[in-house]
């Protein structure tokens, strides 16, 4: 919601940062970024299943989208890397010596990771996500971060709900890669003894004695209670609220345009015109896909624009305005034609082409702008049931970006074309999305990355990335992990278009690709070519 | 952070106030029943904040604690924070009722628990309290109560609770616990040696009677127990000032809200300066809005403030613009390292940026008459309004919380709206504070208000400031409504001057016109305090009738 930009930059420890030739690049911090003045590793804490990856890879999106280039570090990653094949539980028993020193090793490895990342890398936030369970290991991690004068801040998920924990079991250990195929009722199984292993040793967080000059939240039950102890700074609180406001519940999300207007005929930018005739016709459309849906408690939202609101109107239910879900304010190029910007503004129109997501119209905002507005609306999106968003294509592009983990670079080239409503159910650690075309023309409002120019790399390198591409560093698992001690860390100087694509699958976003005319649905399970087209 | 929305205005007959409508066009509001679904509210979207439709029933704020352990400060804080954002609340202390139950406090004995008629009384006050809470929430519009008492039995707290359930209010508790003692002597210190239950004593009794008023609370005392017996309540424990937070089941927006807030104000010393930008061109010419450089008394002022800030040696003092060049200037001019937030740019005057008042009465006659009836509500057409800018300060204010020593270079508008917060000013006030160029006002936060100092560097600058036009008699039904500060929350008068005791069967006392008085901060000791420069300063002197502050 803030914009905060620094020049002269304010963070203690870098004095010989102050230059002011940092002017060009101030567009490159983000206000949430700038809050964060030394880099945090956040320590997950808890037995298996308790959803510590869960919202390891949630948080991890959301200070990435927000603009804090954030990344995960889950230590059962390098342990598969280490140890090929999981025969069972046996690995995981604590007097089993010889898994032991493996695993240890694997976290020293990751530690190293961690430590390029934040040092090296750019990276402002890693998040830890192992079961962190004893004492002792908790211990090397808080001297690993003492001698780097990293901050830690600990999120213990505590959970003794039985129903909770098979749950999550089902839902996303089933899967997993230690368990190629092995069938459903011998996984759970060999799971629970696995947790039983975890469980001789646990140490708990102690906020009374033993840890009560640690910083920390502990989350019980899976959100119903909250411990917060020693809160240090802006992030950490950003981090709690955050936490304190994801629910897992089944909701869906459904988001689209306005329907098409009068200025979307005219090629016009901006503005606040009405409906056009196709525009109309497509909200009556809305109405009868809602109605067909027999969507319950459905919640509608539009922005403060007339044809958002007009959109919204026809639906016959009620509903809210938000102004902060106006689209992007085009300054002094609103209610013009590109043509027109490109005529009257040609500096303006290739410096956009250059940083589109960076780049703030004069007198208007920029796309980063937009994300710190829409923060508000994301987290009550997370706090509500069924949402239906009738917004404008910037703004669809942010808030899709959120749920879809997409960086920076793609963020403002997202499809969202005018009469399609994407359903957004989040589902594991991803998001489902489908398409719904309801089948009334309008125009094409969508202008394609250029091609032909070579984007500045330089700056490519800064840009915040999503989660599964943080920075300028590779994905975990395509990293030789355990040899990587003393390899200098990954960079790619031009940003490859595979940058661009999810790199591990079964934690990308499921698309399902078809146009579902009329509303069948059919899940897909993934894509992983080509990460997100209509 | 902005939804406009209805509700409040749906379940409030009788507020057809003629603003404008919203350049927007119209809609339909939230349901709250659902009879209440009439399009013809329209009108009154703006009236309620996006806070205020987050919250779909009333909501008791119950608190619970020993003596002196913040629970009045939390209160008082929160209620002008939610005020502020919007929804309307108010406290209910019990002490008050008590005081006025009992004229003259004698000792800690009045607080035995066997002291068996004493402790009659104190529930009767209770009772009383709890009757108004009702009156409050149900008929005078308001939607937070907050019930500051120590409420340390679970007796007492299952009394509020079938209260509550009886009036479908839903509850949160606020539990502060604290077992550090220097803490607890610091606050006796700051706020109870000049309580009215003390007179004239002197320091050292006063200390001592109430320690052992704690401890008469103490025999009693059943702290909220989260593993079992209040495990499905919704609370938060506020553990040691803030060092630690349990939070158990938030049940809607507000009060996660209410958490966060808690979560972030922090007791520390530390100092708020907020000034304007220096004396811009636009200025001169009589304009506003736009984006124009700093004049030669502008660049006067910038180079004024830079000593100003020198010759203070303030330690770690941040500093914050907007980025509007006249802002950004005038930082640049103190040489040394600073943040540009474009939350703070100045308040968007739509298709009247950059025009003068003049000319917006000539081109918009309308849009000018609706500004002068409902300043605070209005919204330039394509543009903002008062309320837009509260919701858009959120954030800052959030962070001014959580900071040390602050230096806010901002905008006549965005000053308002900041200077509102922390003075607790109503909406109705709130526009026409006067914040003129080249001054600086320093805000310390003390005991439950907040000390004002003011500092003219004495450079030259045209006067910005247009007053409340007196001509124009402002709404009479719609100021009812209209977001309060917390010491005249909506349209209840204040608590002290209310027959508490005998108010059971009598009505409400709603002020029809809101008087005079209304904008008057009635309780002295609860005031911020004033020092400094006395002519100045009268100016932000709560006893300041309609026009708001100032000479």
């Amino acid at each position: 919601m803030c914009a905060c930009l620094q020049r002269d930059t304010g963070l203690p420890g870098s004095a010989e940062t102050r230059r002011p030739e940092t002017r060009g690049n101030w567009k490159k911090y983000s206000w949430a970024s700038y809050m964060t003045n030394s880099p945090t590793l956040i320590v997950m804490i808890g037995l298996p299943a308790r959803g510590k990856t869960y919202m390891s890879k949630k948080l991890t999106r959301y200070l990435n989208w927000i603009g804090v280039p954030t990344k995960v570090f889950n230590l059962g990653v390098y342990r598969r890397e280490a140890v090929k094949a999981y025969k069972s539980y046996d690995f995981f028993r604590h007097d089993n010596e010889d898994a032991m020193r493996i695993r240890k090793q694997c976290a020293l490895v990751a530690l190293h990771d961690v430590k390029t990342y934040l040092t090296d890398e750019g990276g402002r936030i890693a998040v830890f996500d192992a079961t962190n369970t004893t004492r002792e290991r908790r211990d090397l991690i808080l001297n690993f971060v003492k001698e780097n004068a990293f901050k830690v801040f600990f999120v213990e998920s505590v959970c003794d709900d039985p129903d909770v924990i098979a749950a999550n079991i089902l839902e996303v250990k089933v899967s997993s890669p230690d368990y190629p195929e092995a069938h459903r009722e011998r996984v759970m199984d060999d799971f629970l003894k696995r947790i039983e292993c975890y469980q001789v040793t646990y140490q708990p967080l102690d906020p009374d004695d033993y840890d009560k000059d640690l910083s920390f939240i502990k989350v019980m039950n899976v959100g119903r209670r909250f411990l917060v102890n020693r809160v240090q700074d802006y992030i950490q609180s950003k981090i709690v609220y955050y936490l304190m406001n994801i629910r897992v519940h089944s909701h869906c999300i459904y988001l689209c345009r306005h329907g098409e207007s009068d200025h979307n005929t005219q090629g016009r930018i901006g503005g606040d015109s009405e409906l056009s005739a196709r525009g109309k016709q497509f909200a009556e459309a809305l109405r009868v896909f809602i109605a067909q849906h027999g969507l319950s408690d459905l919640k509608v939202w539009s922005s403060q624009l007339r044809r958002s609101i007009q959109t919204a109107e026809t639906l016959g239910a009620p509903y809210e305005q938000w102004k902060i879900l106006n689209e992007i304010d085009a300054g002094v190029c609103e209610e013009m034609t590109y043509e027109m910007i490109q005529k009257s503004f040609p500096e303006e129109f290739a410096l956009r082409d250059q940083d589109k997501y960076h780049y703030r119209y004069p007198g208007g905002e920029s796309y980063q702008d937009l994300v710190q507005r829409l923060e508000p609306v994301i987290m009550e999106l997370e706090r509500q049931g069924n949402v239906l968003v009738v917004c404008h294509q910037a703004v669809m592009r942010c808030l899709l970006a959120y749920f879809l983990d997409k960086n920076a670079d793609d963020l403002p080239y997202l499809k969202c074309p005018l009469h399609t409503v994407l359903k957004l159910t989040p589902v594991a650690y991803g998001c489902k999305v489908e398409t719904f075309y309801l089948n009334v023309e309008a125009v094409n409002t969508h202008r394609d990355r250029p091609l032909g120019k070579v984007r500045r790399s330089q700056a490519a390198l800064l840009l915040r990335r999503n989660s599964y591409t943080p920075l300028s560093s590779h994905d975990q698992v395509k990293r030789p992990r355990l040899y990587s001690a003393g390899n200098r860390p990954w960079l790619p100087l031009v940003p490859s278009p595979s940058a661009l694509h999810f790199p591990d699958t079964p934690e990308g976003a499921l698309l399902s690709q078809e146009s579902l005319h009329g509303g069948t649905v059919s899940d897909t399970s993934e894509d992983t070519a080509d990460c997100f087209h209509f | 952070m902005t939804s406009a929305t209805a509700r409040f205005a749906l379940d409030s007959p009788g507020t057809d106030t003629p603003l404008r409508s919203s350049p927007a066009g119209s809609h339909t509001a939230m349901q709250a029943k659902s009879s209440d679904k009439k399009t013809e509210s329209r009108a009154n979207e703006k009236q309620c904040s996006w806070a205020s439709h987050m919250t779909n029933s009333s909501t008791m704020i119950v608190m619970i604690g020993l003596p002196a352990r913040g629970k009045t400060y939390m209160s008082k804080k929160l209620t002008r924070y939610l005020n502020w954002i919007g929804v309307p609340t108010k406290v209910f202390n019990l002490g008050e009722y008590r005081r006025e139950a009992v004229q003259s406090y004698k000792s800690y004995d009045f607080f035995r628990h066997d002291n068996e008629e004493a402790m009659r009384i104190r529930k009767h006050c209770a009772l009383v309290a709890l009757q108004d809470v009702k009156m409050y929430l149900n008929d005078e519009g308001g939607q937070i109560a907050v019930f500051d008492a120590t409420n340390t039995t679970r007796e007492r707290r299952d009394l509020i609770l079938s209260f509550a359930l009886d009036n479908a209010y839903k509850v949160f508790f606020v539990e502060s616990i604290c077992d550090d003692p220097d803490v607890i002597a610091e606050n006796i210190k700051d706020v109870k040696v000049s309580s009215p239950d003390y007179p004239e004593r002197d320091r050292e009794s006063v200390m001592e009677d109430f320690l052992k008023r704690i401890e008469c609370y103490k025999v009693t005392y059943q702290p909220l127990d989260p593993d079992k017996h209040d495990r499905d309540r919704s609370f938060i424990q506020v553990i040691n000032v803030g060092q630690r937070f349990l939070v158990n089941r938030v049940q809607d927006y507000i009060q996660s809200k209410i958490v966060y807030y808690l979560m972030n104000i922090h007791v520390h010393k530390h100092s708020i300066y907020l000034c304007r930008h220096g004396e811009s061109e636009h200025n001169v010419e009589g304009l506003i809005g736009g984006d124009s450089g700093l004049s030669v008394h502008g660049k006067e002022f910038a180079r004024a403030l830079r000593d100003f800030v020198k010759d203070r040696r303030m330690v770690d003092l941040k500093v914050w613009t907007s980025q509007l060049k006249r802002s950004i200037q005038t930082a640049e001019a103190l040489g040394v390292a600073y943040e540009q937030w474009k939350i703070l740019n100045e308040i968007d005057a739509g298709v009247c940026e950059e025009m003068s008042y003049d000319k917006i009465k000539k081109d918009y006659p309308d849009e000018y008459a609706s500004r002068d009836q409902d300043k605070y509500h209005y919204r330039y057409p394509g543009g903002e309004s008062y309320q837009d800018l509260v919701q858009r300060l959120e954030p800052v204010i959030m962070e001014l919380e959580r900071q040390g020593n602050v230096l806010v270079i901002c905008h006549q508008a965005v000053m308002r709206c900041l200077l509102a917060y922390f003075l607790d000013k109503s909406a109705d006030d709130l526009p026409y504070l006067k914040c003129p160029l080249h001054v600086v006002l320093k805000l310390t936060p003390v005991a439950y208000g907040c000390k004002v100092d003011m500092f003219d560097l004495k450079v030259a600058a045209v006067n910005t400031h247009r007053n409340r036009p007196l001509s124009n008699p402002r709404q009479h039904v719609a100021p009812a409504l209209l977001r309060r500060n917390s010491f005249t929350p909506l349209s209840s008068q204040d608590q002290v001057k209310r027959p508490r005791l005998f108010s059971v069967g009598s009505p409400p006392r709603i002020p029809l016109p809101p008087s005079l008085a209304s904008t008057r901060v009635p309780e002295t000791q609860e005031q911020e305090e004033l020092t400094g420069d006395q002519e100045e300063l009268n100016c932000f002197s709560p006893g300041d009738s309609d026009d708001g502050v100032m000479k």
